[in-house]
């Protein structure tokens, strides 16, 4: 990383309060914020949610709404204070000067007007540029942003475009006046990882190619590492730790940072012998923030009477350029140490097979005319997947959205019915059975923890009364008195306190809902639970504590976990065996180790490639898939990965433009969708060079 | 989109028949009947001579067939020994020469006792007057609506969306009878009045339309809808100003003017639409008030005058032209909002 101190900054931030006013009170969202940018350089904002971050790139805008104001401090762009301009002025920075992409690409583009309309607007609003020369322009730019064929694409609505297009559109956007500073808000967490990966390149690309700088606002450390010069670690308002990527990355000096790292799952990690160490306590809410240090009541280096008395300020890390943390304590902690090895685990070994998957297949009509009529044509959700699973067994599905995943876990749960094939669950077919059909012990065999816990559980019921009803569905327990005991003692087993019985949902955060979420699937003792991404929606420090949860419960219980998810590096440290599918296809089948080391199928390479690693030790080989995901309704024809395929060169005779793969075994329990020869298979190199644990 | 549109007319025709049904069978019940025959009459008639009155007007045959023959469905009423009734036989030169079928469908609507006429014809005359009143009151009603709702909506909670959703909330409030009233004795009472307009419309129908006799009708039917659409469009546009596009929008630099007009207003008018095209059918009925209370003889007075005499053909003919105009203007406002809406999908 190069010094970039002797150029001058292009965003200065300095000791910026910003607090929104409610009508009981007024709250604090930032306190005492500062951070620079310099020219050319990209600045990572990190924190979980409600940490303040996009309220600091919001105030950047001058865009806080009538709630919020600046209260202190100042932020200058190329030496001009924003707080202070009219809005005048601050109209013709914005969009010209300063750009943002945001988290939701289909809710920032305006739905009733043609893309290429969207693009032009910038330089004839700030360059009073010609209609038509705008439009030209617009067109290289989104040939720039590389999307295929221009044209169309300009003359189409945002809804006609995939969510991967639609963001590389609201990039294009960004840059049609050649910003000198590009916000970017969460650009990718709704996205795929390969579209991500994709986007991603892109951003550092086009920030190379015109020296943009950028603020960077993820909660993906591996995205910043990949992205960013410089990070800023935010904690509850305040940033609690900046520095050089480098630095901060290897040598934190704040214990909320190290904290973190310590819960995301890096390559190493494993559930059994080094366990993920979640961050105890919850976030403080903003009115509720404790004396001293906001982070104090859930350190581990606390040191009562002085952490607690007074507001800490930021202090340079000597030695290190541009470092500084909020730790009155950081010289004196052993920043080295390994933490406390939590009690390891033994690993099990598999039991008898549970659920047996034979060729099912799922197959939707729809008709082909937007109006309703004409041809029908036929969705492939689901073809001839095939596997099964043991008792005490975690499988792990993955793949990207719209690789039929979800529909699988729909059929199993008996919300549809399968086209053809088998699905056995403890030696009785349930294909054809939908849940009305089912009994009570298979419903309650087969439970479901769901992605969204803000939207699965119903507001208007209390948390003891949802847990009741489930058990009261699966006539487990026949009196009220057994039901309540029985609810209580699910309470204890997902570790709510219980008095939370009687709280609403609206009172719980995100991983005590997603906990009330465990309780209920697990309320009537299910073998087989379909998690489908449970940690999704949550954040990174809630996330280790949930799935330590749901692998103790697993434990107890020897269920059968099928964990549906896309992120491969959760994937990695709980899964035994993983499924990868793509575009309703199996595409590769094998433990943990095998998926995760060559020979891969190019796929699940891609997937590999695609994940950014929050460790600054692991080299990974970078795959760019071309392109998007073929429609379900027009698959390809042969491999249905052949379109992104880059080994394909390596198959002679457009064999796979003309056949569906066999499926091989190419060692105990890996098979493999692919026509790739041995000899090439074998010469495969792993995505990840140098691979070694990091804590 | 032919075959949704197919769809939709079958539809809107399935309606109809079930809606004429009804509205037949409400008119044709005995009371009605029996005071029909004795207006046509005579007053003092027995009940006997009226059976026997009904029996020889073919009043006495099963409801549906009565139903389908005033559709023109089913043979039309013969007298014994003629072969055709009244209206279709007068317009043949002879018994044999006249159609057998005679209702909606081969264009007769019957005939008014009150008026003493054709009803198509006197339905036409009604029609294009309320016609022009309500051309009038849309194009007051609805850009003046359009207008005070978007200012109201694009500044949530400003000292002008605050005075303009009051004057909504009062106009959507005060009825016609209200209103009228009230506009009748400002502006044109002879007592105390600013005496500015005419206070009432009779003289439209045989000196055609004048800005004197027009302003306070359409005045007054324009304020009530106004109120209405004028708080839809509010909130329509309150919630498309909080939508992220418009954050992008303004964020891109562009003037609050411009995201106004080019950004929400689009996405804002999706919902008022369908309110506008639902003011059509209402426009129709509310204008009974307004016309009796201006003495405008349109539609609302003929359909008050026919209802006031048991002119059962004439109601009858009301009700189809309310039924089609009701179903037709729906038919619009989904086609409409297809258009304005780019992500729908006919399903």
């Amino acid at each position: 990383m190069t010094d970039q101190t002797s150029r001058d900054p292009i965003l200065e931030i300095e000791n910026v309060s910003i607090s929104f006013s409610t009508r009981l009170r007024e709250i604090p969202a930032v306190m005492d914020f500062s951070c620079a940018v310099m020219a050319g350089e990209a600045m990572g904002l990190v924190g979980e949610s409600g940490c303040g971050k996009s309220t600091v790139a919001l105030a950047v805008m001058c865009d806080l709404g009538r709630n919020g104001r600046i209260t202190s401090g100042s932020i200058r762009f190329k030496g001009r204070d924003l707080t202070t301009m009219k809005d005048d002025e601050l109209r013709q920075i914005r969009g010209s000067e300063i750009a943002m992409i945001y988290q939701e690409p289909m809710a920032s583009l305006n739905p009733a007007m043609k893309v290429g309309a969207q693009l032009a607007e910038v330089p004839m609003t700030h360059q009073r540029m010609a209609r038509s020369e705008a439009w030209a322009l617009a067109r290289q730019i989104v040939a720039d942003v590389r999307l295929p064929d221009p044209e169309r694409i300009l003359n189409a609505y945002p809804h006609q475009l995939s969510g991967g297009q639609q963001q590389r559109i609201v990039i294009a956007m960004a840059l049609m006046a050649k910003p000198a500073l590009l916000i970017l808000d969460e650009p990718t967490t709704a996205l795929d990882v390969t579209v991500e990966a994709g986007i991603v390149a892109l951003v550092k690309e086009l920030g190379a190619k015109y020296g943009t700088s950028m603020l960077f606002i993820s909660h993906n450390l591996g995205l910043v590492l990949d992205v960013c010069d410089q990070i800023c670690v935010m904690y509850s308002g305040e940033a609690v730790e900046t520095g050089n990527v480098g630095d901060v990355f290897t040598d934190m000096r704040h214990p909320y940072t190290q904290a973190l790292f310590r819960s995301i799952p890096l390559p190493g990690a494993d559930k059994n012998e080094r366990p993920l160490i979640s961050i105890p306590g919850n976030f403080p809410l903003p009115h509720e923030r404790p004396e001293g240090c906001n982070f104090g009541p859930r350190c581990g280096y606390f040191d009562p009477g002085r952490c607690d008395a007074a507001d800490i300020p930021m202090k340079a890390i000597a030695g290190d350029a541009r470092h500084e943390t909020r730790c009155l304590r950081w010289s004196e902690i052993d920043w080295s140490a390994l933490p406390q090895a939590s009690a390891t685990r033994e690993k099990r070994p598999p039991g008898e097979v549970v659920l047996r998957v034979d060729d099912l297949r799922k197959y939707y009509t729809v008709s082909s005319n937007p109006f309703g009529g004409g041809a029908t044509r036929i969705v492939k959700a689901n073809e001839t997947l095939s596997f099964e699973a043991r008792a005490g067994e975690t499988l792990a599905i993955v793949g990207e959205s719209g690789c039929g995943k979800s529909t699988f876990a729909r059929m199993l749960m008996g919300l549809e019915t399968a086209t053809a094939g088998r699905l056995e669950a403890f030696g009785s077919s349930l294909e054809d059975i939908p849940i009305e059909k089912r009994d009570a012990d298979t419903i309650a065999n087969l439970q479901m923890v769901f992605q969204n816990p803000f939207d699965t559980l119903n507001p208007s019921m209390s948390v003891g009364r949802q847990i009741t009803r489930a058990l009261e569905i699966f006539g487990r327990s026949n009196t009220d008195p057994e039901r309540e005991s029985a609810m209580l003692k699910l309470l204890d087993m997902v570790k709510l306190p219980r008095a939370f019985s009687e709280r609403m949902p609206r009172q719980l955060s995100g991983g005590q809902k997603q906990r009330v979420g465990i309780a209920r699937a697990f309320a009537g003792g299910a073998k087989i639970v379909v998690a489908d991404e449970p940690v999704s929606a949550l954040d990174v420090s809630v996330q280790a504590a949930v799935i330590d949860l749901l692998l103790n419960i697993q434990r107890q219980n020897e269920t059968t976990l099928l964990f549906i998810s896309h992120d491969l590096s959760i994937v990695r440290y709980l899964s035994d065996r993983i499924v990868v599918m793509y575009l309703g296809h199996v595409v590769e089948t094998g433990t943990t180790e095998q998926v995760f080391s060559p020979p891969y199928h190019p796929y699940t390479e891609a997937l590999l490639s695609a994940v950014p690693i929050a460790d600054p030790k692991v080299e990974r080989k970078l795959i760019l898939l071309d392109g998007e995901i073929p429609s379900a309704i027009d698959t390809p024809p042969g491999c249905p990965f052949q379109t992104r395929c880059h080994w394909k060169s390596r198959i002679g005779s457009n064999l796979c433009e003309r056949e569906i793969p066999p499926i091989r075994t190419l060692a105990d329990g890996h098979l493999l969708k692919c026509h790739l020869s041995d000899d090439d298979l074998a010469h495969m190199e792993p995505v990840f060079a140098s691979e070694r644990g990091c804590n | 989109m032919l075959l949704f549109l197919l769809r939709r007319v079958l539809i809107v025709l399935l309606s109809a028949f079930c809606l004429t049904l009804i509205v037949f069978l409400l008119t044709n019940l005995s009371p009605n009947l029996e005071k029909l025959a004795k207006s046509e009459a005579g007053t003092r008639i027995t009940d006997r001579e009226v059976a026997v009155w009904l029996e020889q007007h073919g009043h006495a045959r099963p409801l549906l067939v009565r139903y389908a023959s005033w559709l023109g469905l089913a043979p039309a009423w013969a007298p014994p020994g003629r072969h055709l009734p009244g209206q279709c036989a007068a317009a043949a030169e002879d018994d044999a020469d006249a159609p057998r079928y005679c209702g909606i469908l081969q264009g007769n609507w019957g005939t008014s006792t009150v008026f003493r006429g054709d009803v198509a014809t006197i339905l036409g005359v009604r029609l294009a007057l309320t016609g022009n009143l309500m051309l009038w009151v849309m194009l007051v009603m609805v850009p003046s609506a359009l207008l005070v709702g978007v200012l109201a909506g694009m500044r949530e909670g400003s000292v002008t969306d605050r005075t303009l959703s009051s004057f909504s909330i009062v106009t959507s409030a005060t009825p016609e009878y209200v209103s009228g009233v009230i506009l009748i004795a400002v502006f044109a009472s002879s007592m105390t009045g600013l005496k500015w307009f005419s206070g009432t419309a009779g003289s439209v129908a045989d000196k055609g339309p004048s800005f004197d006799t027009m302003v306070l009708p359409v005045t007054t039917i324009a304020l009530y809808g106004m109120g209405y659409v004028a708080r839809m469009t509010r909130a329509s546009m309150a919630e498309v100003m909080t939508q992220q596009y418009i954050r992008t929008a303004r964020l891109k630099g562009v003037s609050f003017r411009n995201v106004v007009l080019k950004h929400a207003l689009r996405n804002a008018l999706i919902a008022p639409f369908t309110v506008i095209m639902l003011q059509f059918p209402w426009l129709l009925n509310g204008v009974v008030i307004v016309e009796t209370l201006f003495n405008y003889k349109g539609f609302g007075w003929t359909l008050v005058e026919a209802a006031g005499a048991n002119d059962i053909d004439l109601m009858l003919g009301c009700s189809v032209v309310a039924v089609v105009v009701v179903l037709v203007t729906q038919l619009l406002s989904d086609l409409g909002y297809v258009l304005l809406n780019p992500r729908i999908r006919v399903h």
